[in-house]
């Protein structure tokens, strides 16, 4: 098993195996595969030690993936609640950012229904 | 989409010549405006803007970080302060 970045990539083509890594899809993915002269549908298992640390160093040198990408998500975050703009300040509250309604669904950011019970009269 | 860059940013005209005259004059006054569209530009940094919501002025000091977003973007026009009954302590957002 390959280890690139700090994830340990299933053996599949390569092209899929490397979207494991975050900051990798499939375009990325392939564009790897090309600048290093692989082709994109081997296994990962069939390439060669030498193969992956091309792989490695494509990666290292020229994508911002795992650690480094997580970081700079996060602190553009920040900055947004530290200038206390609007999108801060809904990533603070946790409701959607994008003007998204929340009269319902907004699910995935608000998480999990809480029932509110109904006020007795 | 994103605004043409030909355009330049948008700032509403008025407000442009107060921020450039002030800086000309090397004072920064608090300037009022209802143009929460205008886009913050380098120029007023320094400044204090206030910035109208609908009901009232909201004073907006521009530091460096700010360049880029809209002046609306800082005052904000909903207040929400939690449901009646929630034993919450009411939040202003």
């Amino acid at each position: 098993m390959a280890r690139i970045a700090g994830i340990d990539l299933p053996n599949k083509a390569t092209k899929i195996s490397l979207t494991y890594i975050f900051g990798i899809g499939r375009t990325s993915a392939v564009e790897i595969c090309k600048k290093t002269g692989i082709d994109p549908d081997t296994k990962m298992n069939e390439l060669s030690a030498e193969q992956v640390n091309d792989l490695r160093k494509t990666i290292e040198n020229d994508y911002k993936v795992e650690g480094r990408l997580r970081t700079e998500v996060a602190l553009n975050i920040k900055r947004l609640m530290d200038i206390g703009c609007y999108r801060g300040l809904r990533h603070r509250r946790g409701l959607p950012v994008r003007g998204q309604r929340t009269k319902t669904n907004a699910r995935t950011r608000k998480g999990k229904k809480k029932t509110v019970a109904n006020k007795k009269k | 989409m994103a605004r043409s860059i030909k355009k330049g940013p948008f700032i509403e005209k008025k407000l442009y010549k107060r921020v450039l005259e002030a800086n000309k004059a090397g004072q920064k006054p608090m300037v009022k405006t209802y143009s929460r569209t205008s886009t913050i530009i380098p120029e007023m940094v320094g400044f204090t803007i206030s910035v109208y919501n609908g009901k009232t002025w909201v004073p907006v000091y521009v530091t460096e970080n700010l360049v880029g977003h809209k002046l609306g973007e800082f005052s904000p026009t909903r207040f929400y302060r939690g449901h009646a009954g929630s034993d919450k302590k009411s939040k202003k957002r």
